[in-house]
């Protein structure tokens, strides 16, 4: 089995952090076939990039994401212009507070304001991509939370260790809210 | 009398400099220089680029580094990095150094590094058959300015101080004693030094350009009715310095020599502080 | 727990992680996207292992610094991209003839010109056999994977040391940002080649002199006082026009690595053996094409890849086997046909059927399948 994900905003907003921790969590403490890549263009801040993680129990040939199972849009830029590339009954998790698409059969939408939710409760938004990370996780279950809770250690820098499992907290909160 | 041939690849000459060239003199002052060191001739590199000036590898007993055309300060750069005890010596001309590798040259003089550059500076490509350099004087023939060099030169050694080089002289190749002094403390110098030699070449130079250099001995006697010590010369005014060479000590100061800086920190991980 | 040696990191890192593992000591380089995360690694690892890392203000300062830093003794390495590779050009023949070690990793991306910086391609594939004048020996490396980034990299170092030469890297943007799971080899587990040194005097009178086949020792600067130039020389390393001389040291430094090719070639075969369609591919485009012939097998088509890790040599003699055999020769490669120009030289019967993509996206299986929808098989 394949499972494809799709992280995408733009610029500035961690979404190649995210896809690196899923990946981490996935191969080092799943041990899942995994591999991680990333399209952006010249602009460090902006633009709308995209991040991607492909999961497999057998050897990954082809590294690309091709036929995504399931993304993330942080930014309307990035979700109008990626959306194509969900596949057919693809789960789509959107930022509800910046990104609106139209309803649509052929993929199941997950709207969570997360922008608004991070920012009520952290004090800012730099923890947006570890909320719709957890969510991610959360609503696809493509990992189990103890490994991306390992793989966010791994990943974020010394002292903000907390400040992190809390936006794994609020992300799988938000998460379990629209799936009750 | 002084005895070259203890530093001299004797079997390698003679060497391909027509009469008249200044590099001879030049590297003769070197060597007279590199024996005032005392350094061992082992510890010793001396590194070119591609030109008449950059056949002097050849020629000399110590470790040799002919290299491509404006690169020598590049490959210099990683020796000197990379074994910091060595005495890197770069000899190269006006062309090698300050056109193709003016890039190269600038950056040196700004890390600093504690390399000494001898700029033998003709004013012309010599091994080419005499096109016009950076520093060929304004209105002079060449192969390639039959009409006259339309372009202005450089000063060499105000490239050189601006970019910040610690050391920078200006000798010529008829005032030997002063030269030997000059590339002594160049060498001496723990950063990048820049010793600027005038030069002639007859050859390509001076025969088109006969009224201004009847004959080689001609373009010596230039250097020395045109040379204004830089004491002279701050009493002078623009107009009284057009044409002249002045030399001496432009600048000589000590700041933090780029290879000691990074050794410091090198060395401040070794004893498991990794 | 994670056993601490597997790592989930980008192609980029396992370039420099093997770099160290070979003993790297010295690197000079020019940022350049997509390979800068070389230099940044490196200029954090260096320095607090004992090396040397320098910027330098361009990349033909970039290989002219390593080339001084390996007649050290230094093991040095440089890395960048198209750009950058094209203007490295000019010393790469230098390190060929005046014989030096450097490892050069090039992480290809789209061109001409600054092209596409972020995008991948392989268009240096050709430029790496031929950018430099004259004639000069060649090797260069693909990878195709995170793991083959490190154990590529190592075994750039040990050709380059074993045959005193620059040894090429040719990753690719896909193969140098993307991150997958490797194993970093314990210390002694992967053999490291060390350059052949002059015994405890630290002399040796003729540093370029031939000792079977297998270029003499190279004696660092110090004790040995010897001259290196990118001039023609003779085997003590000094210029000479004697024709008898140039000719016999030009065929050298050619022979020495193509008459060496069990020490050179590397390469992988996918169901070559019975193959109608034969694919040749390297680096990120072979992760396609080995996608392709596994779908094309379920289908019954009887498909197989051939994979150089070497390209430069051209494992000719292994291709030639496959190729005389098959119908079809599938050439994938993200570019408009340079390794195309390498079957075409050695397939006599077979047809080529090209699939180059040069607007900055990966080839994908699919692009390469819809091809063979159009195939006699």
């Amino acid at each position: 089995m394949k499972y494809e994900v799709r992280f995408s905003g733009s610029g500035g907003q961690g979404i190649i952090l995210a896809s690196v921790i899923l990946g981490t969590a996935s191969a080092l403490y799943e041990n899942k076939e995994t591999v991680q890549s990333q399209a952006y263009g010249p602009e460090a801040r902006g633009g709308a990039s995209k991040a991607d993680v492909v999961i497999s129990n057998k050897p990954i040939g082809y590294p690309k994401a091709r036929a995504i199972d399931a993304m993330v849009c942080l930014s309307q830029k990035a979700a109008t212009k990626y959306i194509k590339t969900l596949k057919k009954g693809g789960i789509v998790i959107v930022d509800s507070d910046f990104v609106e698409l139209p309803e649509n059969k052929k993929y199941k939408m997950i709207k969570l304001p997360m922008s608004s939710t991070t920012l009520d409760r952290m004090g800012k938004l730099i923890a947006l991509n570890i909320v719709s990370l957890s969510a991610l996780v959360t609503i696809t279950k493509v990992v189990s939370h103890e490994a991306l809770e390992k793989a966010v250690m791994d990943s974020v820098p010394k002292g903000t260790e907390e400040f992190n499992l809390e936006a794994l907290k609020i992300g799988r909160e938000l998460a379990e809210k629209s799936l009750a | 009398m002084f005895d070259y041939s203890k530093y001299m690849r004797n079997t390698k000459l003679p060497h391909i400099w027509c009469p008249g060239c200044g590099h001879g003199i030049v590297m003769k002052s070197l060597i007279r220089a590199i024996a005032k060191t005392g350094w061992e001739k082992d510890d010793i590199v001396v590194v070119s680029g591609i030109g008449c000036a950059s056949r002097l590898p050849g020629y000399v007993d110590f470790n040799t580094l002919h290299t491509a055309h404006g690169r020598a300060l590049a490959f210099a750069t990683g020796i000197k990095l990379a074994k910091p005890e060595m005495h890197v010596i770069v000899v190269s001309g006006d062309g090698d150094s300050l056109a193709i590798g003016g890039n190269h040259f600038i950056h040196a003089c700004r890390r600093n590094i504690d390399i000494t550059l001898v700029v033998f500076n003709n004013g012309i490509y010599g091994m080419t058959g005499g096109q016009y350099s950076p520093t060929t004087p304004d209105g002079d023939r060449s192969s390639t300015s039959p009409l006259g060099n339309m372009e202005p030169e450089f000063d060499v050694t105000k490239i050189a101080e601006g970019a910040g080089a610690t050391f920078v002289a200006r000798g010529t190749s008829y005032h030997v004693p002063q030269l030997d002094t000059y590339i002594h403390k160049g060498l001496e110098h723990k950063g990048f030094s820049v010793i600027d030699v005038t030069e002639a070449c007859y050859t390509t130079h001076g025969r088109v350009n006969k009224k201004k250099y009847p004959s080689n001995i001609d373009m010596l006697k230039f250097q020395r009715d045109n040379a204004i010590p830089i004491s002279k010369a701050k009493e002078m005014s623009e107009e009284e310095l057009e044409g002249k060479i002045i030399t001496g000590i432009f600048c000589e100061k000590q700041k933090p020599e780029f290879t000691e800086k990074y050794q410091k920190i090198v060395d401040s991980f070794s004893g498991g502080g990794k | 727990m994670t056993e601490s040696k597997f790592e989930f990191i980008q192609g980029n890192i396992a370039c420099a992680k093997g770099a160290a593992y070979a003993g790297c000591s010295f690197f000079g380089g020019y940022p350049i996207t997509p390979s800068t995360e070389i230099a940044e690694y490196m200029s954090g690892y260096l320095p607090r292992n004992g090396g040397k890392f320098i910027q330098m203000e361009d990349e033909i300062a970039s290989l002219g610094s390593i080339i001084g830093a390996a007649l050290t003794g230094a093991k040095a390495m440089t890395s960048t991209s198209g750009p950058g590779f094209s203007l490295m050009q000019e010393l790469i023949g230098y390190a060929c003839i005046a014989e030096v070690p450097v490892v050069i990793v090039d992480i290809m991306r789209g061109g001409p010109s600054t092209g596409l910086p972020t995008s991948p391609a392989q268009s240096d594939l050709l430029q790496a056999k031929w950018g430099t004048h004259g004639d000069h020996p060649t090797i260069a490396l693909v990878p195709n994977s995170v793991e083959e980034m490190f154990t590529e990299t190592v075994r750039a170092f040990n050709l380059a040391e074993y045959f005193r030469t620059p040894v090429l890297v040719l990753g690719d943007e896909i193969i140098g940002h993307m991150r997958e799971k490797i194993r970093i080899p314990e210390p002694g587990e992967m053999e490291i080649i060390e350059r052949t040194v002059p015994s405890s005097d630290g002399v040796c009178p003729l540093p370029y002199a031939s000792d079977s086949g297998k270029p003499a020792c190279l004696p660092n600067f110090g004790k040995s006082r010897f001259h290196v130039t990118g001039l023609n020389h003779d085997t003590t390393g000094f210029p000479t026009m004697d024709p008898e001389i140039v000719a016999r040291e030009n065929e050298r430094i050619l022979a020495k690595i193509y008459e060496q090719r069990e020490i050179v070639d590397s390469y992988e075969e996918i169901n070559c053996k019975d193959a109608d369609i034969l694919m040749l591919s390297v680096g990120s485009a072979a992760r396609a094409a080995e996608e392709a012939v596994k779908t094309l097998r379920k289908k019954g088509i009887k498909a197989g890849l051939f994979r150089p890790v070497t390209l430069w040599p051209f494992p000719k003699d292994q291709f030639i086997k496959h190729a005389e055999r098959a119908k079809y020769i599938i050439v994938p490669e993200m570019n408009m046909g340079q390794l195309k120009t390498v079957a075409e030289r050695f397939t006599k019967r077979s047809k080529i059927v090209p699939v180059n993509l040069v607007n900055g996206e990966p080839i994908s299986p699919e692009h390469i399948i819809s091809v063979t929808k159009y195939l006699n098989i």
